[in-house]
């Protein structure tokens, strides 16, 4: 499919100008908070904690996490509580759900 | 190659150690004649539980989302099934998102799988190597007539993510600790995610914006890009769409086509 | 096939011998802690992190870990080499350890006498291993390629463990003390795994700690454990890293530090971290000890006035 639309030097030059503009307004990061018209809408930064650091110490070694063979088979699985996800809804009123098999 | 004479042991102790059907190793015991069953099973819930929460350290979204039960349980069949390759584990987990998405039990969430692919992109862009990003006045110095040609050089840490689910809202609101709100998965989401200097930004793309960040991204020109942005979604704004990726820090650099 | 000449290959780094820091006591270095230290200014001590922790491209890892180096000593601590394991060395990660000591300049550089990886799994975990001539030679033969990649003497530390190979024909310190004698290697003495080895052994921590070479050892872990049942219902201690160092511990590195003098002493706490002044106080605890023994032990007995 060829492209259904063109982009003058023109536009271009004109789009770009605008671009530069808002961003020598200073602070384009803090209007984006608030303008869906601009780009990119921040949703968060979040910390500097590690994620999957390596370490040398022994983990729980009292749980059973390591021989159990009980994964969700048969009917082992029970609803699980305690999640979000039932709060997030797609259309038709149907929810994310843990259920058993 | 045959191992060699006297070094079988790892290959004898390791089979057993994420498969909990095995049997203790007969090449191991406990002091003066002891059972090692027990002694064996630290050593087994070390891995298990070590990988477990190397998952869960990297999809802390996902985690609030299901719960940890049902988190760990997930976890526990990818881990036995794909034990990390690397040794550095803030690499484990590439293949999470997908397992997800396969996964029987996580099939009433199909946005699921792409909020983890977003936490993944987070971690990728945490470690990426450090850059200083695009100084707007590199743009201004091309010439107007240029500009369609003009190339961009991605930032290490940029990523996109793109969902056909509101994959972006459901990872912001389940990143923190916040009260869980009603959200309406079914709106289409794309992710940026940048890190022009310490902090990981997630930001959510307008219509037509992933298409024109990944062109950029790919080393298509700027003109191309466009073109094609607006052939994904006729609403595109090229202007806030190029202040919005330079804010962002998405890219470093920027080249006039062929000089 | 043997070639008789080979092409000798100026190393790439000169040999570094750091200089000695001395007996201070450090800590692991965690981020959550880094706006505490860094507030507190430059201190006594050294900090320790693990290597592969600081293996990414860059990012906010690298920033904390050199304002850390600005101030302090720094310790990397291997944990996933593969050191005793059959397979050969992951060249790969050779390279990156090497880079990170090349970039770091570290005063302490250690990896453990244990194996993680095999086949094509990383088992994260520090597993066991037979102690034997042939497990002895492999171990060693990695050490040598260790040291050549680094340019500098490694510490290799001793495990804890919960099991005992059929196999094994040495002790754990002989099998120790051949290859600090074969290897020139520097060794990393952890009380609390002597303790906890022991006690799952059924042996003594004082007969491990008289058979141990203490010359050899240029650093010293101390940490926490939790106790657990063996099969037979027996105490099984578990190397958790989750809580302060018990008595017996302290009583044990009192010793070791009473015969050897006084080196550098890490506390360790790698889950359920404690807030900074916490862990702060332990290395105090291990320091007080350290100061009471800074004459003695290498340069020779003392007689009071």
């Amino acid at each position: 499919m060829s492209a259904k639309h063109a982009v003058t030097s023109l536009v271009l030059a004109g789009a770009v100008s605008t671009a530069l503009a808002t961003l020598a307004a200073a602070g384009p990061l803090t209007k984006a908070e608030g303008e869906a018209a601009i780009a990119a809408k921040k949703e968060k930064c979040f910390g500097v904690a590690l994620k999957g650091q390596n370490d040398c110490a022994a983990g729980p070694g009292t749980t059973c996490q390591g021989t159990s063979t009980v994964d969700f088979q048969g009917n082992a699985w029970k609803f699980v509580q305690g999640g979000t996800c039932t709060s997030i809804e797609l259309p038709g009123g149907k929810k994310g759900s843990l259920k058993p098999i | 190659m045959r191992p060699e004479a006297g070094l079988s042991f790892a290959a004898s102790f390791a089979p057993a150690l994420l498969d909990p059907a095995r049997h203790t190793p007969e090449i191991v015991t406990g002091p003066n004649g002891k059972a090692a069953n027990r002694r064996y099973d630290v050593y087994r819930n070390n891995v298990t539980v070590s990988l477990i929460e190397a998952l869960a350290a990297v999809y802390p979204a996902v985690q609030r989302i299901t719960g940890p039960e049902f988190f760990r349980a997930m976890a526990r069949f990818h881990v036995r099934n794909h034990p990390p390759a690397s040794p550095l584990l803030f690499e484990y987990g590439r293949d999470f998102p997908e397992f997800i998405e396969a996964y029987e039990h996580a099939q009433d969430m199909p946005w699921l799988a792409d909020v983890a692919r977003i936490e993944r992109a987070w971690l990728d862009a945490y470690h990426a190597r450090d850059a200083a990003p695009l100084a707007p006045t590199r743009l201004s110095a091309i010439a107007p007539e240029r500009l369609a040609d003009a190339v961009f050089i991605p930032h290490p840490a940029m990523r996109i993510v793109r969902s056909p689910f509101a994959a972006v809202t459901i990872f912001a609101a389940n990143r923190g600790d916040a009260p869980a709100e009603r959200i309406d998965a079914s709106a289409p989401e794309d992710a940026l995610i940048t890190r022009p200097e310490l902090d990981v930004a997630v930001r959510h793309l307008p219509a037509g914006g992933a298409v024109f960040a990944s062109c950029l991204a790919a080393g298509r020109p700027l003109g191309e890009a466009a073109v094609s942005a607006l052939d994904a979604s006729p609403e595109f704004d090229i202007a806030s769409n190029i202040a919005g990726l330079i804010a962002a820090g998405a890219f470093i650099s920027l080249a006039a086509g062929d000089t | 096939m043997n070639t008789v000449i080979s092409p000798t290959r100026p190393p790439a780094m000169p040999l570094r011998f750091p200089t000695p820091i001395g007996g201070v006591a450090g800590t692991s270095f965690k981020p959550q802690h880094l706006s505490d230290i860094l507030e507190a200014g430059p201190r006594r001590g050294f900090f320790e992190v693990h290597a592969e922790n600081y293996m990414g491209d860059g990012g906010p890892p690298h920033r904390a870990l050199e304002a850390i180096r600005r101030d302090h000593p720094l310790s990397l601590h291997g944990v996933c080499m593969s050191i005793g394991g059959p397979r050969p060395l992951d060249k790969a990660h050779l390279a990156r350890f090497r880079a990170l000591v090349a970039r770091y300049q570290p005063a302490l550089v250690s990896e453990h006498l244990a194996w993680s990886t095999h086949e094509t799994s990383f088992f994260n975990d520090l597993l066991p291993l037979p102690y034997t001539d042939a497990t002895l030679a492999c171990v060693c033969d990695h050490i040598d390629q260790v040291q050549e990649a680094i340019r500098r003497p490694l510490l290799l530390e001793n495990p804890s463990t919960y099991v005992a190979f059929r196999e094994s024909t040495m002790r754990e310190t002989e099998f120790i003390r051949a290859i600090a004698e074969r290897t020139g290697c520097g060794l990393l003495l952890d009380v609390n795994n002597v303790f906890v080895s022991a006690t799952n052994q059924g042996t003594s921590a004082l007969d491990y700690l008289a058979n141990f070479p203490l010359a050899h050892v240029q650093e010293i872990h101390l940490a926490g454990h939790a106790e657990q049942a063996d099969d037979e219902g027996d105490l099984l201690l578990i190397d958790s890293h989750d809580g302060p160092v018990a008595d017996a511990v302290w009583k044990l590195y009192e010793i070791v530090i009473r015969r050897r003098g006084a080196v550098p002493t890490l506390i360790e706490w790698d889950s359920r971290i404690p807030d900074w002044p916490v862990l702060q106080a332990e290395a105090a605890a291990a320091q007080a000890i350290l100061d009471r023994h800074q004459s003695s032990g290498v340069a020779g007995e003392r007689h009071a006035a």
